[in-house]
């Protein structure tokens, strides 16, 4: 993995007072990305507006497509063209983008993808959060795939988190996902850019050998293969059919084991190197709470509240929500009383918390179908009740 | 830690205010600020509000929900967020605009004709900046040379001279109230 500085022209250092949405454009800008492609949808078109004005000027391109469905598909083409590539949506343009999200799993396409999350499901709150699609981030395509999804609680994370994803991404030509929500995405904070020698990048892995021995789909040590640019004059071949290492169709159950495999492994195996989590007071807790994203701030006055009243309550922020953390769930599970997970949804990532628990301890969710934050004080109740 | 909520009518660049405040308090004066507007399908002329949170270290939950500090620059806005005023809180208002029920609790209110001053000096459009000055001078929750320095950038550059004229017209008036409040 070669690492290198960022470009100083893409890189606007200093402090700013920015929103979570510009601060997206911002990280990617720095990140080296210079292709976007997009379609405005409410609450993420700040960022596409942010990119329409800042990308030209670093020498990208700015490309407003038909539709989601083209957006994603034209991130796509510019990867494999050799850029680094970004689009954002909301709810509806996020299932648009999905057939091709899965396309981009299955020819190990890195690019970001951020969806400044509102209430859905349809249409549903245009205008108002939700982060009720954790679970379609995950599952959201057809077929076993994995990806990897970073949740931001402020625009300073948003700046931070997406060059992150950027280094996540490239590391492991994975599609990654920066699931922040309208209550970030329309918060204005102080956001500092560091200097362009101070922000270091993840080079893409490119292929440098003879050219007649380039093979798109061979796995390197690290389950992951090297790639090209395309008409640097290479000859490959890539494809969304179940491919052999050559990058060509092959459709039985032995290649189809092979490369399945290796899209799967190449996340689960790092899993531990990408996950990142933040844990406060878990040492001798008798509840641990789970948030991530903007309910993670929210929760902070219940826990507060509750520690106020006596009660041991440890926190775990998700930064990192995909691959989940499930070997830290499983070995703090059977220490504490119970995991409570707030989240701006029905319950989504709390199933995991389940399952990763298996049985060892009991698991509250605290549900809450969007629109709003929670009230703190739900959070506290659940609190209260957990550790009865 | 300190709630403050800008209100008023959508067009009087209430969202404005709240922007000029966070930027200002936490780029020049060393503050923490988030700033939340209310997001929906507001359109020009009716209620609309900007909140503001600002702490010593770092905001952590990002909203207001008993504020020390309301600006209100309409009745409606006046009417709506009164009610959630602390009880030991300043109440900042455009004179012209809105008419003030009997004050509650140990509220200490602070009037400005905004709006009229604003169009003293060419374009009423600017009242929220004479409302900036005087908020500044009444409640001196930032220097006003921070605020001066937070507005390029989030007024057009070319009235950014009348913007600061403004500015400085609020800020004097509330000097002034505030002599006058001592002198009683």
């Amino acid at each position: 993995m070669k690492k290198v500085k960022a470009d100083p022209k893409g890189v606007l250092t200093g402090a700013h007072y920015l929103d979570g949405d510009f601060a997206l454009a911002e990280g990617a800008l720095a990140a080296g990305c210079r292709f976007f492609g997009g379609y405005p949808i409410t609450p993420s078109t700040e960022t596409a507006e942010r990119f329409s004005e800042r990308i030209p000027r670093v020498g990208g391109i700015f490309i407003q497509m038909e539709d989601e469905l083209g957006s994603i598909a034209s991130l796509i083409g510019a990867v494999w063209g050799g850029k680094k590539a970004m689009t954002v949506t909301s709810g509806p343009g996020f299932s648009l983008m999905m057939e091709n999200i899965g396309l981009a799993c299955m020819m190990e396409t890195p690019l970001v993808i951020a969806n400044v999350q509102r209430g859905g499901p349809s249409t549903g709150l245009p205008t108002l959060t939700g982060q009720q699609d954790m679970m379609q981030a995950k599952f959201g395509s057809h077929g076993d795939y994995e990806i990897i999804a970073l949740s931001p609680d402020s625009p300073q994370e948003c700046f931070d988190l997406t060059i992150e994803a950027f280094n996540l991404s490239e590391t492991y030509r994975v599609p990654t996902f920066i699931m922040t929500d309208e209550c970030v995405g329309h918060m204005h904070e102080k956001v500092v850019i560091p200097p362009a020698d101070e922000i270091e990048l993840v080079e893409r892995k490119w292929y440098t050998g003879p050219k007649e021995a380039y093979l798109p789909y061979k796995p390197d040590k690290d389950l992951v293969p090297f790639m090209i640019k395309a008409g640097d004059g290479y000859r490959f071949h890539t494809t969304g059919l179940t491919h052999d290492e050559r990058g060509y169709p092959v459709i039985n159950a032995e290649c189809q084991k092979v490369n399945v495999t290796n899209i799967i492994e190449k996340i689960r195996k790092n899993a531990d190197k990408i996950i990142k989590i933040e844990e406060d007071q878990i040492d001798g807790a008798e509840v641990v709470l789970i948030s991530y994203g903007i309910t993670s701030r929210v929760a902070v006055r219940a826990v507060r509240l509750a520690r106020e009243a006596g009660i041991k309550v440890g926190t775990m922020r998700l930064i990192t929500v995909w691959p989940f953390p499930e070997k830290r769930i499983k070995e703090l599970a059977p220490k504490i009383k119970a995991f409570i997970i707030p989240e701006v949804n029905y319950g989504q990532m709390v199933r995991e918390v389940e399952r990763s628990a298996a049985g060892k301890t009991q698991v509250f969710g605290v549900p809450h179908c969007g629109g709003w934050v929670h009230n703190p004080e739900d959070i506290l109740n659940v609190i209260k009740e957990a550790v009865k | 830690m300190t709630e403050i909520r800008f209100s008023g009518f959508g067009g009087q660049g209430i969202i404005r205010c709240g922007l000029i405040a966070g930027k200002a308090l936490a780029l020049f004066d060393n503050k923490h600020t988030t700033m939340t507007q209310s997001f929906g399908p507001e359109a020009r002329g009716s209620a609309c509000s900007s909140q503001l949170v600002v702490s010593e270290d770092r905001v952590l939950y990002p909203y207001i929900t008993k504020p020390e500090i309301l600006v209100s620059m309409s009745q409606e806005a006046y009417e709506k967020y009164e009610p959630e005023l602390r009880e030991d809180g300043i109440l900042i208002i455009d004179k012209d605009l809105v008419n003030t029920k009997p004050p509650r609790g140990k509220i200490k209110t602070y009037a400005v004709p905004s709006t009229r001053f604003a169009e003293e000096l060419g374009n009423r459009i600017i009242a929220n900046l004479v409302m900036m000055g005087f908020f500044t001078a009444v409640t001196k929750i930032g220097t006003p040379e921070a605020m001066k320095k937070a507005l390029p950038g989030l007024v057009p550059e070319r009235f950014l001279d009348l913007n600061i004229k403004a500015f400085d017209k609020g800020y004097e008036y509330g000097l002034h109230v505030l002599d006058e409040e001592k002198s009683h």
